[in-house]
């Protein structure tokens, strides 16, 4: 399988990123810079966590408007994958690409920490190799991760089997307590409609490997690739 | 040169952590009439004054559309002169 990682001034999860699709993952990986007007062919393309254009305005409003972006948006209008981790999701709903928006946290602070997730939907082929209801702990680190839509777009989301995962405790309850940040109905992460589209606020990227805490990530970011591979 | 302000509120209904922290605050030095705090953003444009008035604000609504203000959680408010 073939990954383009987007890069943009304040990118700083992307080497991260390169190394669990590429030397985890075995995936080809082309690293692709914001100005650049070539995605490489890829069969997804994964943009990740950091701070674009140092958050300014809003996390992702500038970004979405880089030359590459215009690439990415015909891409996925032909039916190409994208997968947004944080600010990749922020930018994903800043294109109109996924509803809603990412606000400041509930209680303000930046979160760094280990949580747990729920599979909340089995439907994208993000999850499908996944069990329903399955925990993962996966690393989060944002300042602006609480998911906002209206609660029309909300119960659309949800009638659609579009939230991929939910904020919660070890026993899989999405608590308040368990929800990090006050996002909507503990929405960690959606899908498009059409399930070709996946963003997530956790970072899976940083839970790759054994040595670093789980490797929960690594089975989340290998549904895609089977899939992917699987079609090629 | 046209000055042209733009302010970005949250829209009603969408928490402003930072708007009640600051009335908090506000509270605790005994400002006790503080019923709502939310806390937007100010941005000033300066224009050429190559357009004619319509079109230029014209021009400032589209760069909220599509830039200064995300109307999934934000309303603007374009204050000219």
């Amino acid at each position: 399988m073939r990954v383009s990682v987007l890069i943009f001034p304040g990118s700083n999860c992307d080497m991260d990123a390169i190394h669990a699709w590429s030397k985890v993952l075995h995936a080809k990986v082309t690293p692709v810079w914001h100005k650049d007007h070539d995605l490489a062919n890829p069969d997804l393309v994964f943009i990740p966590g950091g701070f674009s254009f140092g958050d300014y305005l809003r996390s992702g409003a500038i970004a979405r408007f880089s030359p590459v972006m215009n690439d990415v948006a015909a891409f996925a209008k032909k039916g190409g994958y994208l997968f947004g981790v944080c600010n990749g999701f922020q930018i994903l709903c800043e294109m109109g690409l996924l509803p809603g928006a990412l606000l400041t946290n509930k209680h303000l602070k930046f979160l760094c920490q280990d949580v747990n997730i729920r599979v909340a939907s089995t439907r994208s082929p993000f999850t499908a190799n996944l069990t329903k209801d399955r925990i993962l702990h996966i690393p989060i680190a944002h300042g602006m991760g609480q998911y906002f839509a209206d609660e029309d777009t909300l119960d659309r989301l949800e009638d659609g089997d579009q939230v991929a995962f939910r904020y919660c405790d070890a026993a899989g309850d999405a608590s308040d307590a368990a929800n990090p940040n006050g996002s909507a109905r503990s929405i960690a992460g959606i899908t498009d409609a059409a399930g070709r589209i996946l963003g997530m606020m956790p970072h899976p990227e940083r839970h790759a490997e054994a040595e670093l805490g789980s490797v929960d990530g690594a089975t989340l970011l290998s549904c895609i690739m089977q899939h992917l591979s699987k079609a090629a | 040169m046209k000055k042209v302000r733009v302010i970005v509120r949250l829209r009603q209904g969408v928490l402003d952590p930072q708007g009640k922290t600051a009335e908090h605050a506000l509270h605790s030095l005994g400002f006790e009439e503080v019923r709502d705090v939310r806390i937007g953003k100010y941005i000033e444009l300066e224009l050429d004054e190559t357009l004619e008035a319509d079109k230029l604000h014209e021009h400032v609504k589209e760069m909220c559309d599509k830039l200064l203000a995300n109307p999934v959680i934000e309303d603007y408010e374009i204050v000219e002169g």
